[in-house]
Parts: structure tokens; sequence; C-alpha cells
């Protein structure tokens, strides 16, 4: 599913080279369930970015369904970034002037999904959300977990084979965090492949499979 | 993504910058409006000025004395010539078949008293054919009666302020004017009119051109004014003319013979060319308020830096972020220039209201004009920023760097 075969990504930060993945070889399955653990500056979220064709890389292969995404163009690496995969932020990163439907629906509005279609879509991930109520709502009329839940909405809506959770909790209170993370395990169960960033040893423990990081390397 | 999509974002993202959305339409709107507004008054000048000419009847020539060589810009006023046209070179025209109709105009001052009044005015001898010439309208009693042209008779017509002036309310008919040395009867009396190439009959007197001539003791004749029978003819009329009164006058070309459209397409170039320059003025506020688009949609760009971050992460391709910012830039450019349509055209209207005599018209060109280049400058410059909006790395733009 997900293969990074000896991956670099670096940084210049002033006179420094900042080594942000360093020689990374990595193996994920579709299904599975995988936390990434380790202080800041590790390279977690270099990684989370990788693998979400957010970023280049200057070394290595990485291998999204046994395609080499290195050689993609920016319109396939746009629409593979729309098809396969889904983005939860720390920050939610919703669109303040849309409400919450809106938000869930920009991913099929910016694919070309017909109205009628969108709706149905959006309304489904409302409901299992248990967001219907909350449709018509901006962003600063809904609490923290339910801004998160929306965001999760919008992530899964496109059904991707991959969700990208970058410390979905880091903005919430300890229930909400609860309530947030048993909603990707949910939604891990169901088929998806779950990458969760974390710093929380409590919450990265739930994971079938953890990886540390440690200054741009997988610790063994 | 649908147009429909594109469209609806744009104006989510207008409605939620309310501020600079109504600032940018403001000046995109008071580009175009000035446009209109200033290619109005130029258009408007140029119609007052045909309308004037056109109330001296059409299918016009005028002959003047003297033969001036140069062209461009006014023929001399007076011509210098040792031969003078007369009544009989007048009589003569009418042999044309090309002409229909021929007056002679004979000008000099004199003072005009009734009673105790006395006037100093202009004295305009000519004939009847004048009156359907110059298209005049009469207030009271008649025009000059048809006679033999180098017959004299003591008759007059009074231009509408010198009867004012002489008789104030009272009626003048009947009444004995002297004027110069001689005394003559009105007649009648113009109605009031515009000037038209400098002949302002409404303070003169209108008398035979042969009473004129002994009046002042002349033989010759100022101008004569040549009606041709259509406007095809026109330029056979011109011929005539000149062979006419070549032939009266020993071989000698020594008269130059004007027509109105002449005169008419000078002062139609001079206006048209003043439309253009006053819209090319304005089409610099139009610029002005293209840059401050540009300027608004940068700033859209670098405050939504975290939304286009988002934007690439969800899978936006960098053609739709460009045509994103495009798409709400040319909405506020052209939103802006109908409104500025509206006020401009709107202005016109309030104008006309006012100044009733002077034509407010905005040139079609200048209306397309204006809202093309608002269009075209909203495009333009919202390219730049699009392309910045674009070309950011998502990582940095979702962390808000």
């Amino acid at each position: 599913m997900i293969k990074l075969d000896h991956v670099s990504r670096t940084f210049q930060v002033g006179d420094e080279l900042v080594h942000g993945l360093d020689d990374v070889t990595l193996e994920i399955k579709a299904g599975e369930y995988v936390s990434i653990m380790g202080p800041s500056g590790s390279g977690k979220s270099t990684l989370l970015n990788a693998i979400g064709l957010l970023d280049q890389l200057d070394k290595g292969h990485y291998f999204l369904d046994g395609k080499d995404t290195t050689k993609l163009s920016e319109l396939e690496l746009a629409n593979t970034r729309r098809e396969k995969i889904g983005f939860v932020f720390q920050t939610f990163h919703l669109i303040p002037r849309l409400t919450a439907a809106e938000n869930i629906a920009l991913p099929l509005t910016l694919a070309g999904v017909e109205h009628d279609e969108r709706n149905e879509r959006v309304n489904a991930a409302l409901k299992s959300l248990s967001l219907s109520d909350r449709a018509r709502h901006r962003p600063d009329q809904l609490s923290g977990g339910q801004r998160q839940r929306v965001a999760i909405a919008r992530a899964v809506v496109t059904k991707p084979v991959v969700l990208l959770a970058d410390e979905p909790t880091g903005n919430l209170d300890h229930a909400s965090g609860v309530e947030v993370i048993d909603i990707l395990e949910t939604l891990n169960q169901q088929g998806i492949t779950l990458l969760l960033v974390t710093h929380d040893t409590e919450l990265g423990e739930r994971a079938q499979r953890i990886i540390h990081m440690m200054d741009g390397k997988v610790l063994p | 993504m649908h147009l429909n999509d594109v469209i609806q974002f744009a104006f989510r993202a207008m409605h939620g910058a309310r501020t600079r959305t109504y600032l940018t339409l403001l000046a995109m709107a008071i580009g175009v409006a000035s446009v209109i507004l200033l290619t109005s008054l130029g258009e408007g000048a140029r119609l007052y000025v045909t309308q004037q000419f056109s109330s001296l009847g059409t299918n016009l020539l005028i002959v003047l004395p003297g033969r001036s060589e140069t062209t461009g810009g006014m023929p001399p006023m007076t011509g210098e010539t040792p031969r003078d046209l007369t009544l009989q070179d007048v009589m003569s025209l009418q042999r044309s078949y090309h002409i229909k109709e021929v007056t002679p105009i004979v000008v000099g001052a004199a003072p005009v008293s009734y009673q105790q009044m006395e006037r100093e005015v202009m004295i305009t001898g000519t004939t009847a054919s004048l009156f359907s010439i110059r298209e005049l309208h009469m207030a009271r009693g008649q025009f000059l009666p048809e006679q033999e042209m180098t017959r004299a008779s003591p008759v007059c017509v009074l231009g509408h302020t010198l009867q004012k002036e002489l008789f104030g309310n009272a009626s003048p008919l009947g009444k004995w004017v002297r004027v110069g040395g001689y005394r003559c009867r009105v007649i009648g009396v113009l109605e009031e009119e515009g000037v038209g190439l400098g002949m302002d009959l409404s303070d003169s007197v209108v008398m035979h051109a042969a009473s004129a001539q002994t009046l002042f003791n002349i033989n010759s004749v100022f101008r004569i004014l040549v009606v041709a029978r259509s406007q095809e003819v026109m330029d056979k009329a011109r011929q005539d003319i000149i062979d006419i009164v070549r032939a009266r006058h020993e071989g000698e070309d020594d008269i130059t013979v004007l027509s109105q459209d002449a005169l008419l397409s000078t002062f139609d170039r001079i206006l048209i060319a003043l439309t253009y320059s006053l819209g090319g003025i304005a089409a610099v506020s139009l610029l002005v308020a293209g840059i401050m688009i540009m300027n608004v949609m940068l700033v859209a760009a670098a405050q939504r830096t975290a939304e286009i971050g988002l934007l690439k992460a969800l899978g936006a391709t960098r053609r739709q972020i460009i045509l994103l910012f495009l798409t709400e830039s040319a909405c506020l450019s052209m939103i802006g220039a109908l409104l500025g349509l509206i006020f401009g055209l709107g202005a016109n209207q309030v104008l006309q209201l006012y100044f009733p005599d002077f034509p407010f018209q905005a040139p079609d060109w200048a209306l397309w004009a204006a809202v093309g280049i608002a269009l075209f400058t909203g495009l333009l410059f919202g390219l730049l920023p699009a392309r910045h909006a674009a070309s950011l790395n998502p990582v940095l733009a979702l962390s808000g760097r």
C-alpha cells in the first residue's frame, strides 16, 4: 500500500541543513492502524506530508498502491491526493465563511461531483458523524470537537484509502480528543488505512503498530 | 470543478471580506462612470455643434469673394479681390440646373431708430429665399416679399431682440423705422432662434439686398448662399458656380465656395479627438482601479494562505486555484463595471435634466470600451495574485507561513 524506499528530505534552516527525513525505509499495509511518535522536530510531520504527497522528496522512491509517485506531474499529484488521501489537521483548517456542510462538500466540489450526488454524500457523512443538526452552522459556531468532526467528515467524504491525521487531538480537551480518536478508529475498522501523528503516548499506544522517530530516522 | 461552483466560491469570498469588496467595487465603478461621463461630454459637444450647423439648412454652399489658396483653417471672412460679387452674379447662378435656390447677403451696420429710441445694429440685405434657406420662423407678420432682386423697396423685418428693444411689447407691424438715412416700414418680426455661422439675426434688420446696397452705397455682395438640388449634386453645383462666375469675371477664379460639410467635418474631427482624449484620461482611472484589484487580491492571497494550502491538500490543482482567484477578480471588476455603467448613465440623465440644450450622450464605443477595459484590467491584474497563490508550497501554506 505505502512503501518508502530510502527516502530523504532535507531543509535549509539558516546556514544549517536539517534532515527532516533521513534514509527512511518503511512499508505500511492496507487497513493498518499506525501511530507515528517522537519528540517535536523528529520528522513525524515531514513523514506524514511526504506520504500525503504535499512535500517533495530529495532522494529515494515512494510507492503508493504500487505506483512510483516521484515521477508524477503536479496535476497527477493533485488528482492522487484528491482520490486516495484524506487529511485531518491539528488546527482543523475549516474555511470560516463556509458552513459545516459546505466545508465537507469542498473536496467533492473541487472534484466536480454533481450537485445532487454531492448533497447525498455530504448528508451521509454528516449523519455518520452525528453532525446533521450542525450542517448549517459556520465553524465559529461549533465547539472544537465538532469542528474536528467536520474536518474528519471532509477528509473521508471522498472515500480515500489513506487517512492522515496530524495531531488531531492537539487542540482539543481530553474528552473531545478521545471522542475524535474513537471516530478515527471506527473508520479504520471499516477498512481505511490510518496514520496518526501524536506525541501523546497514551493515544499512540492504542495503535496496532507504533513507529518511533528521532532526528528524521525511524527507530527500529 | 463546475463553473457555477467556482462563481459561488468567489462570491462567498467577496462576501467574507465586505469592506474590501465594497471599496474595490467603488474604485471600479468610479473608473467606468468617469469614462462614460467624460466621453458623453465630448460627444455632447460634437452633437451640439452639429445641431447648430444643421440649423443653417442642408445642401448649402457659401460663396465668398476672393480666393483662399491654402486649405485647412477658416477662409478669410472678407475677400480681397478687385472684382466684387454683384447681384448680377447672383442672378446668373440661378441658370444652373443643379442649383435650387440662391440668395445674396449684404451686411453692414447702421443706426436704427423709432421715435426717440435708437440702436446701432447689423443690417442684413437679402431676398425672400433666405426664409426657406435658413429655415426661419416668423413671430409676427411676414417675411420679405418675392420681388425682382435688383429692386429696392422700403420694407424691413426686425429680429426678435431688436423688436423688444425698440417697441417693447407693442406691435411694430406697419410702423416706420429709420435705418441710417432711409425710412422703411416694418412688415414682420422673426422668431427667436440660434446663431448660424456668425449670422445672428435676432439683433438685426433684414431688408431687400438692393435696399441695403442703396443704404450703404455699394454694389457688392458680402456672400452668396446657394442651395443645391440634392446632396448628390453638391459637387456639380459647386463646379457650376465656379464656371459661371469665372465666365462673368473675365476668366479669373476669384471666389471661394465653401460647403457646410467641409466646415462641419473640421469641427467633427476636432471634437472626436477631444472625446477620445477625454476617454483616455478617464481610462487612467480604470487602470488605477485595476491596480487596486491586484493589490486587494494580493492581500486576499496572503490572508488566505492556509486556505490555499488546504485546497491543495484536498486535491485542488494549480489551474483550479488560479481559476478561483481569477474568477474573484473578474467578478469584482465586472460588478464594479456594471455599477459604474448604471451610475454613469444615471448621471447623464440627471445632467440632461439640468442642461436640456446640451445632448449628454455617451458614444456606444465608450460603453463597450469602459466595460471591456474594466474586465481586462481586472483579469490582467488578477493574474499575478492568482499565480502567486497557486505557486504556494502547500506544507508552508498550511502552517500559515
